[in-house]
């Protein structure tokens, strides 16, 4: 069962040691000359204006709960998806309610607004 | 035996995918200055084919520079993240059916997994943290708003992707994506292809959308538009690195379109292929021919889009995402379900 797995973790492995390779190689036969100009953050040339470790906008959180919220919906309508015929009517009529409770919220963020970007 | 052939299935995929990346990028480049009325790279070796390769050479040979106030190793790890999610999406997809070789019945997929799908999903959310980790770790206010911008984008997109292939799901009864591309050889009505484009049109069109946002580009390429955000994620690497997350880019390109084919394109079955009385080994090749020749088309679209296309507005690509995609895939998902009681 677990066999079917192996190869999934030999590809990721192959991918990681690509990465690490390429990374590492550049280092290696890149020139290295640096001075204080070159290692400033770029702004378009201009004197950078304090860090970018700063607030940002909160509406890039809101958009991370949202999705937390509605990604876990989608994971549930998964296995009903897979065995819904077995399931029947009485599957589906569930699942419709759980979707339609869903989307009132789904409805209610909207209306508040946070849906908007202004 | 078993882990050799599955190390050869890799190797296979990988080298073809990243000598069809050289030429895709070269294509891209072509077709982009026939668009423009330009000539575009044509000195590298014949017709330009040897650009890519050159590049490439150019890359390894620039200097790595770090900005002095960016965080080192998160710095180091992200493009690494970025083009190991990038090579490894392709694990689960059927590029062809079983086939006779040596007196052995291979599949023509590198990892048969029984939750196919779910694995793409679980890998491609995997990709946000490479290109987040490259916009916080640089230090630069481009890179963390382009950062910050997809993987707001492509955690929005990636629940309409999600939505739509419950639709496919709900068709096939399976997450195995050799049983959905089994499922598309039968015939409607006697002649049509069962494909999915033709079974469920809403969810394709969707998941052709959430495909462009998630992989990034144009018209929902908001993560690096340049002339607000320089580079956005990438704008303070350098070299090779930077190279990876181009690599990653069109690899995760390939591997789009080749989902695209399977969920909904038949995969690599040919209509009528069966009547033209060939050998078995002779129909698996055509077969395999068949998926790459799929993947090209769609790959030219994508081409063809980011060259016609105006960028969207950032608003614009989330009330799309939200307001337009997210109702319509559920509801195309219960519709579905709905129907297929029904009858």
């Amino acid at each position: 069962m677990l066999d079917n797995y192996i190869p999934i973790f030999l590809m990721i492995a192959v991918g990681v040691l690509f990465g690490i390779i390429m990374v590492k190689l550049n280092e290696w036969l890149g020139p290295k000359r640096p001075s204080e100009e070159k290692l400033t953050t770029y702004e378009s040339g201009m004197e950078p204006v304090r860090t970018a470790r700063e607030r940002f906008s909160v509406k890039f959180y809101l958009v991370a709960v949202l999705f937390i919220l509605f990604d876990i919906e989608v994971v549930f309508l998964y296995p009903w998806a897979v065995s819904f015929k077995s399931l029947g009517w009485l599957g589906f009529v569930t699942m419709t309610v759980f979707v339609v409770i869903l989307f009132l919220g789904f409805v209610y963020v909207w209306r508040k607004g946070a849906l908007e970007w202004d | 035996m078993d882990i050799l052939i599955a190390s050869t299935k890799i190797a296979v995929v990988l080298a073809a995918m990243l000598t069809s990346v050289v030429f895709l990028v070269l294509v891209e480049r072509r077709m982009s200055a026939f668009i423009q009325n330009r000539i575009g790279p044509n000195r590298v070796g014949p017709y330009g084919l040897l650009q890519s390769v050159a590049d490439v050479v150019k890359l390894l040979m620039k200097e790595d520079i770090v900005p002095a106030k960016a965080n080192k190793p998160l710095h180091d790890l992200a493009p690494i993240i970025s083009i190991a999610v990038a090579m490894t999406t392709f694990a689960v997809i059927p590029f062809g059916n079983a086939i006779e070789l040596f007196g052995t019945t291979i599949k023509l997929q590198i990892a048969d997994v029984n939750i196919g799908i779910l694995y793409i999903l679980a890998i491609t959310s995997l990709g946000v943290y490479g290109l987040t980790l490259a916009g916080w770790s640089s230090n630069n206010k481009y890179s963390l708003l382009g950062g910050l911008r997809s993987s707001a984008q492509m955690i929005s997109y990636e629940l309409s992707m999600g939505l739509a292939i419950i639709g496919v799901i709900l068709m096939a009864g399976t997450l195995r994506l050799d049983v959905i591309v089994e499922k598309q050889t039968e015939y409607l009505l006697g002649w049509l292809p069962a494909w999915n484009i033709f079974l469920q049109p809403v969810a394709f069109i969707t998941f052709f959308i959430a495909a462009f946002a998630e992989t990034n580009r144009l018209p929902f390429d908001l993560p690096e538009a340049e002339p607000e955000l320089v580079g956005g994620f990438h704008t303070e690497y350098t070299g090779l690195k930077f190279g990876l997350f181009f690599l990653a880019e069109y690899m995760n390109m390939i591997t789009a379109s080749a989902i695209v084919v399977t969920l909904f394109l038949g995969g690599w079955h040919l209509p009528y292929a069966d009547m033209l009385g060939l050998s078995g080994f002779a129909l698996s090749i055509l077969q395999v021919l068949t998926f790459c020749g799929k993947i090209v088309l769609v790959l030219l679209f994508f081409i063809a889009i980011r060259w016609t296309l105006p960028r969207f507005r950032y608003d614009q690509l989330m009330s799309l995402g939200w307001k337009v995609m997210l109702p319509l895939t559920l509801a195309n998902a219960l519709v579905t379900a709905l129907i297929l009681l029904a009858f």
